[in-house]
């Protein structure tokens, strides 16, 4: 069958009038001695929505980890290549990795609020980075941060008790508030749905496209329909390398990939 | 191609497939029954050509509602949602030409077999191409078939050429006698419709490309039919 097309060269596809808020050259990572991405090259571009995704065990997650270097806190983990955060390469010497997770912030699968009043797992990161000097300050923190992460309704009367006693989606959306809290540039997101119910996973999709008006996101999702509902760009994965990248409605409707293809239609394997 | 993971997918989309074939055997028949009972002027054949429309207008809704279905159940992807959206629009093209071959048959008792042998063979040529168009992109789509495809899109050109010089002859007949209006009214309408259905076979093709391929079919396609904009030159006539 002629369905798949002589694929632009990934090169020319990155390369844009643009620039990227992430630029990613040539990364490879391994664990111990596996592999477990080649030569990743990809342009994350400012204010939008970039999905990575890719069959279980593809090196989408290990990517978005290196994006705040998650990955230097295992051992065994050992990254070749270059990426840029605004132009400045993350992994040289001088940068203070405690301040790049603040500016790239990280929400997780499961929720994992700190076992804390949910006021205090807001202003936590503020006060570890200095942020807070008064009570005034922390109480507008905890404030915005709820509010943009659409979960201040809800909570406003309760601050002082638990945050682990929210419901799931509840949860999840302290931590995106926890997350904000100390003012971001960049969210990841890894499969920040899958544990959740389809009315949490709508509202938390609903805060993810007001969101990016403030912050450049990138999620790893195994849902399809969410990347394609979310994303503005859409990166798949395959055994460690990126094998298309381009504009999330051109991907689900005509990817080049015969590859691609075959996995967001349902025919890997 | 790979098969789907989920084989109930897998028969989904081929009994759409099956279903679009079923109903493209079905419209080729009644277009064919329509002209033939045009021909030979039988009113039997055209009353069951009228009847057989029942069947494609069926199938159509069948075909709509499998489509709407899979959709809600699997939210195709890539091809597989081209194939989906594509299918439904190829079956309202189908049910359209159902309904003019249909029309054909209505106007046959009208016509009442007063058709001048000139415009017989002219008829019969128009049909036999209209027949051909249909036949070749229904086995496109059968096949995945871009470039046939192409080729029935290209040729409706003819089949426009064939409906002018019909259109331009069916005039003279008027001019010349006034009683022959009538009759000629309703040819004039029975080739228009053939015309047409080019067209949907036209649509087909379109849809099949994007099917394939993922791309809109962007380039002009080549039309003979002026019909639209051509005036009849009183003095230039015959005489009346």
């Amino acid at each position: 069958m002629s369905v798949q097309k002589t694929g632009v060269p990934m090169a020319e596809k990155i390369i844009s009038s643009e620039i990227g808020k992430f630029i990613s050259r040539n990364v490879d990572v391994y664990y111990g001695d596996k592999q477990a991405l080649f030569g990743i090259d990809i342009d994350i571009m400012e204010n939008k929505v970039t999905s990575l995704i890719g069959p279980s065990g593809c090196g989408k997650s290990t990517f978005l980890r290196c994006l705040n270097r998650m990955n230097d806190v295992i051992d065994i983990c050992r990254m070749e290549g270059k990426i840029s955060l605004d132009g400045q390469d993350i992994y040289a010497d001088e940068i203070d990795v405690v301040e790049l997770r603040a500016r790239v912030g990280m929400v997780f699968q499961k929720p994992n609020p700190f076992p804390k009043s949910i006021y205090e797992n807001i202003v936590y990161g503020p006060r570890i980075h200095g942020m807070i000097e008064n009570k005034t300050d922390a109480d507008e923190i905890v404030e915005t941060s709820l509010k943009r992460a659409g979960l201040w309704n809800e909570v406003k009367d309760r601050l002082t008790s638990p945050g682990t006693g929210l419901s799931g989606g509840q949860q999840q959306r302290l931590c995106i508030a926890r997350a904000i809290a100390v003012n971001p540039e960049v969210i990841l997101m890894d499969e920040p749905c899958s544990a959740l119910d389809p009315i949490a996973t709508a509202i938390i999709e609903e805060l993810i496209d007001e969101l990016k008006e403030n912050y450049t996101i990138v999620i790893v999702t195994h849902s399809m329909q969410q990347a394609a509902r979310v994303s503005q760009k859409t990166a798949f994965f395959h055994l460690g390398k990126i094998i298309e990248f381009g504009d999330t409605d051109q991907i689900f409707t005509n990817p080049s990939n015969q590859q691609t293809q075959d996995y967001i239609t349902g025919r890997y394997g | 191609m790979q098969k789907h993971i989920v084989t109930a997918f897998e028969d989904d989309l081929k009994a759409l497939s099956h279903n679009i074939s079923k109903m493209g055997g079905l419209a080729e028949e009644q277009l064919a029954m329509a002209i033939r009972a045009l021909e030979t002027n039988d009113f039997e054949l055209a009353k069951k050509t009228i009847a057989a429309d029942k069947a494609i207008d069926k199938l159509e809704l069948d075909i709509e509602e499998s489509a709407i279905l899979l959709i809600a159940k699997r939210q195709p992807m890539a091809l597989d949602l081209r194939r989906v959206i594509v299918t439904i629009r190829i079956s309202s093209d189908l049910e359209r030409i159902g309904d003019l071959a249909k029309n054909i048959a209505k106007r046959v008792i009208a016509i009442d077999g007063q058709t001048p042998k000139s415009l017989v063979s002219g008829f019969h040529a128009m049909s036999e191409l209209a027949q051909k168009l249909l036949k070749d992109v229904l086995d496109a789509f059968a096949s995945e078939d871009v470039d046939k495809a192409i080729h029935v899109w290209r040729k409706d050109e003819d089949l426009d050429a064939l409906y002018n010089s019909i259109f331009r002859e069916l005039l003279t007949y008027m001019m010349e006698d006034t009683r022959n209006i009538s009759f000629c009214t309703h040819l004039l309408f029975g080739a228009k419709n053939i015309e047409r259905i080019g067209d949907h076979a036209t649509n087909i093709a379109e849809n099949i490309h994007y099917m394939v391929t993922g791309d809109l079919l962007t380039e002009e396609r080549p039309k003979s039919d002026n019909t639209s904009t051509s005036k009849f030159d009183f003095d230039e006539s015959v005489d009346i």
